[in-house]
């Protein structure tokens, strides 16, 4: 595998987990009162874990010479697409034309930088 | 956030929205000093807990990237959504020239546009439909 294609790899999958840490941290910011115990929820934490676990595979994807920061890191924007996902399948969250439509943007941006690496 | 539940709460402080503004702004930047860090951090790493704490540019740079995350939390916990995405996405744009001037990564059409692209992406993402 190129390290090209190992950078994307790391980077895309540090997406999806992020994302889905995000989506752990909003059901447990739901149980938030105004006790700091309250914190301690099983859902904040497995968000928080996910998004610690997702930065190892973001920063394993970005390290050295042939990993360049102008093509990864735009790519951390695939995260509003899984995002998306997760709202419509956790959340109920509606699916409107115009989030289709933002999020056909972000993919096609991200095609586009991926050509330019 | 619709315009029906906004009118049921007490009006926003004057400051209030030029404040998340300016607070996002902000993030924005920091956000792209972060991942810059990270990179030069994650550039000289080697995998040893002491050789970790003492990388100078991977702490700064993930310590950094959890100040801004709760300096955002609470900026959008003020501002309008649909006003602050497109600014959010402006640390693309800063990551992107900082790439290219200060780790000297090569620019080209395809990335420009790329950027652009996603950047109007999440401003549409973001974007409320008057009603």
């Amino acid at each position: 595998m190129s390290p090209l294609l190992r950078s994307i790899l790391l980077v895309f999958t540090a997406s999806v987990i992020g994302s889905l840490g995000m989506a752990f941290l909003k059901m447990g910011s739901a149980h938030l009162t105004r006790s700091p115990w309250s914190f301690v929820n099983p859902k904040l934490l497995l968000g928080i874990a996910l998004f610690l676990f997702s930065s190892v595979f973001y920063a394993w994807g970005i390290k050295g010479k042939d990993a360049q920061l102008s093509v990864l890191y735009p790519m951390v924007a695939l995260g509003y697409v899984w995002g998306l996902l997760w709202a419509r399948l956790f959340f109920n969250e509606a699916l409107t034309r115009q989030k289709f439509i933002g999020l056909g943007l972000i993919l096609l941006g991200v095609c586009f930088v991926g050509m330019g690496s | 956030m619709s315009t029906t539940a906004t009118t049921a709460v007490a009006p926003p402080h004057p400051h209030a929205r030029r404040n998340s503004f300016l607070l996002v702004f902000s993030c924005t930047v920091l956000g792209a000093a972060a991942q810059l860090l990270i990179k030069t951090g994650m550039d000289h790493f080697s995998p040893n807990l002491l050789a970790i704490a003492f990388n100078i540019p991977l702490v700064a740079g993930y310590t950094l990237y959890g100040v801004n995350t709760l300096m955002m939390v609470l900026a959008l916990k003020n501002g309008e959504m649909s006003m602050l995405y497109p600014i959010i996405a402006l640390t693309y744009v800063w990551t992107t020239l900082a790439s290219y001037t200060l780790l000297g990564e090569p620019s080209n059409f395809y990335k420009n546009v790329g950027i652009v692209t996603i950047v109007l992406g999440v401003a549409v993402m973001g974007w409320k439909r008057k009603p």
